[in-house]
């Protein structure tokens, strides 16, 4: 399988940033990096390579929260996914939302679901669950041993009367 | 002075909940904020309880409009995980059903873009024109929407001989009706000047945003996962990307509009030129690994990450629907226009007309003359006459030229 | 009727006539949502009856409930369902309105309708057809 050249220019850019690359297919490429360098990795697929940034996939492995960026590249074809660990029990990242517009709303969501923290986000709020969703509570972590849905039924019927009451008031 | 209007979560012009908070000042938007969280239904969560097969049930009751692209990109996603190869046939099928719900998603899409713009005629008219397409659905697969044709290495059910010439029927029917339609609103003063220059997306802010489908071709981004990627049988036919460069309500329409009309061609190549053959591969256990499925969406790009451990459910799920990328760049694209653009509701107030067959005049209670198609369409000329005169001297009046 | 509204004569001759409908979605994935506004357009054209969707609740005699009722839809429910005139119908659309369907154990969801509020008619269908949605309105009226 030939190298893409996406893959050579990341290797020579930043060589002692990347860890890992796995080439599955032709059209498809994992590269994992260190968490310090997303933020650079990121920028240069974006303004030098002319990539487009897809979303970004988090989730809960034993190694800590996983992040995989994901960037197309369509005059070529192919995908390529940024892999970076994050780890427990504090997650924290740098935000990519300065450099591309588009990924503010995937971090939020990342932030509710999984309480990943994203320094320097231009506005990290709720976006995804409830209002009166508890805090502390990441829905798709895996330590959490807590009973979905959070509220039984007994519980909503208390939770909808107190809303009646608000309302007479 | 500042002000912000909530629009939604429930109101009356969006079908789902949804709020966008706008931040105003005077007519002017400045600021526009996007919350989501009533239709939240944690499908990530939920399909890592399920296994693969069910998890293609999951995935189609993900979004009624695109029912059919998100298990396709989930197939997608574990046939590359899985390394399958789906036989010929089930290439041809999944093209055909894929394209027949584009045609129903942007005829529907155009009939509530008329709909907000107060525009009934045009609302009815589509959906009047999608209800074959529905009924054709209800023949291939026995369902009006969420149709489970699509399984793990092919497809669930098979196109029968029978059943080509129908669909044949139908998709000749439909397109001289799309062209009409497409005169119709593209010839059509009012139209031209409600949707022409408002909601302009430039280029780089539709990469910046990272939108894509319809809305990022209309905005001249040349990128389309039919092509880009191709899966099913897109490779095999026929067919072009429909770009426009002004990124403007007028050329999103226009967009979708044409890519009806590349669907037709696509659907009716693939009833040509499908060969005999069996539906479906046998699927061996899914091994550790990660698959990436992407799939054009009438919307845009739909993508699918799926992990594996090994086990028959998914580890983890993600999905990412071509909205949750065009919605955000609302941001570049409303601030500076005005309240009305926001859903163009104003448009509600400017003239349409009655695109009824015939209308009976009816003067002093008795029946004087039934008026036919030219007179109603001489009847709205001349009102559209009326309102560039009525018009001339406001800013914006001579948009009507 | 669900709710403890006495129906007079007046009401039941009110109700009957013309019933207007507002339609929530509270969790939908949107099938329904097109079913619905599918039988007001030209083909199924409830509208030649006098049925007609509108924009606020207070003008309605039904209410429409798509979707499995979500944690953050839940006192959108309550609210709209108390500024509904009563007395009125509530009708649960499609299979999630009704039994919360495959989205039912997410963490983010309530339940079924019925849990909520009171239900009159059960429209059940993934999604149901337009015809199955103007029978189950035929059905809420002779209800009454």
């Amino acid at each position: 399988m030939v190298e893409l050249t996406p893959i050579k220019k990341i290797k020579e850019n930043f060589p002692d940033k990347i860890e890992e690359t796995w080439q599955k297919s032709s059209r498809r490429t994992y590269v994992t990096v260190k968490k310090d360098a997303v933020k650079d990795i990121v920028s240069y697929l974006m303004k030098n390579l002319g990539a487009r940034f897809i979303i970004i996939t988090a989730l809960d492995t034993r190694k800590g929260i996983e992040m995989l960026y994901h960037f197309s590249f369509d005059q070529r074809g192919c995908i390529l996914s940024i892999r970076t660990f994050v780890p427990m029990p504090l997650p924290e990242i740098e935000s990519i939302a300065q450099i591309i517009s588009g990924a503010e709303y995937i971090e939020r969501e990342i932030h509710d679901l999984l309480g990943v923290n994203f320094k320097n986000h231009p506005n990290l709020k709720r976006f995804i669950l409830a209002d009166d969703w508890p805090e502390g509570l990441y829905p798709l972590r895996r330590e959490h041993k807590c009973q979905f849905p959070y509220r039984t039924v007994e519980e909503q019927n208390l939770f909808r009367q107190e809303i009646l009451k608000k309302e007479e008031q | 002075m500042r002000t912000t209007i909530p629009i939604g979560p429930y109101h009356p012009l969006l079908e789902e909940p949804e709020l966008f908070r706008v931040v105003v000042e005077g007519e002017r938007i400045v600021d526009i904020d996007w919350r989501t969280s009533w239709n939240h239904r944690g499908i990530e969560k939920i399909a890592e309880s399920k296994t693969y097969e069910q998890a293609l049930f999951l995935v189609e009751r993900i979004c009624g409009i695109c029912s059919t692209s998100h298990p396709i990109a989930f197939c997608n996603a574990v046939e590359d995980l899985a390394d399958i190869e789906i036989p010929d046939r089930a290439k041809y099928i999944r093209t055909i059903v894929a394209e027949l719900e584009r045609i129903h998603s942007h005829l529907l899409w155009l009939g509530l873009a008329g709909h907000y713009i107060g525009y009934h005629t045009v609302w009815m008219w589509a959906w009047r024109y999608r209800e074959p397409i529905c009924e054709l659905f209800e023949i291939i697969s026995g369902n009006r929407q969420s149709y489970a044709m699509m399984k793990i290495g092919g497809v669930r059910q098979d196109i029968k001989e029978e059943t080509i010439p129908i669909i044949m029927k139908t998709i000749n029917e439909l397109e001289p009706k799309i062209h009409m339609f497409a005169d119709a609103i593209l010839d059509d003063p009012v139209m031209l000047a409600r949707l022409r220059n408002v909601g302009k997306l430039s280029k780089e802010d539709a990469i910046n945003w990272c939108t894509v489908g319809p809305v990022a071709r209309s905005a001249g981004v040349d990128i389309d996962i039919r092509r880009d990627y191709p899966y099913a049988s897109y490779d095999r036919v026929e067919w072009k990307v429909i770009t426009q460069v002004d990124g403007d309500v007028l050329a999103v329409a226009v967009v979708r509009l044409l890519e009806i009309l590349e669907s037709i061609k696509i659907i009716r190549q693939c009833l040509e030129k499908m060969p005999p053959g069996p539906l479906q591969v046998e699927v061996p256990e899914i091994p550790v690994g990660e698959g990436i499925g992407v799939e054009e969406a009438p919307r845009g790009e739909c993508f699918h990450y799926v992990q594996s451990d090994g086990t028959n459910c998914p580890y983890r799920l993600k999905i990412r629907a071509p909205s949750y990328v065009n919605i955000p760049c609302f941001r570049s694209r409303f601030i500076g226009e005005r309240i009305s653009d926001i859903l163009l509701i104003l448009a509600s107030v400017d003239p349409c007309y009655c695109c009824t067959n015939r209308t009976i005049k009816i003067d002093n209670g008795k029946v004087k003359s039934t008026m036919t198609d030219k007179d109603l369409l001489e009847l709205s000329w001349k009102e559209t006459e009326q309102l560039r005169e009525h018009y001339k001297g406001y800013p914006g009046g001579g948009l009507l030229e | 009727m669900s709710d403890n509204h006495k129906l007079t004569d007046m009401s039941r001759w009110g109700l009957k006539k013309s019933p207007w409908a507002f339609h929530l979605s509270t969790g939908s994935c949107n099938n329904c949502d097109i079913e619905l506004l599918d039988a007001l357009t030209p083909r199924f054209d409830v509208e030649r009856f006098g049925i007609l969707l509108v924009g606020s609740p207070r003008h309605a005699d039904i209410l429409f409930v798509t979707g499995i009722v979500t944690v953050q839809a839940l006192p959108r429910l309550i609210h709209v369902y108390n500024q509904i005139a009563k007395p009125c119908l509530v009708i649960a659309l499609g299979t999630c309105a009704c039994t919360g369907g495959i989205f039912d154990g997410s963490y983010h969801q309530i339940g079924p309708v019925d849990k909520i509020i009171p239900v009159d008619v059960y429209i059940p269908g993934c999604p149901p057809k337009p015809e199955a949605i103007i029978s189950g309105v035929v059905k809420a009226l002779a209800k009454i």
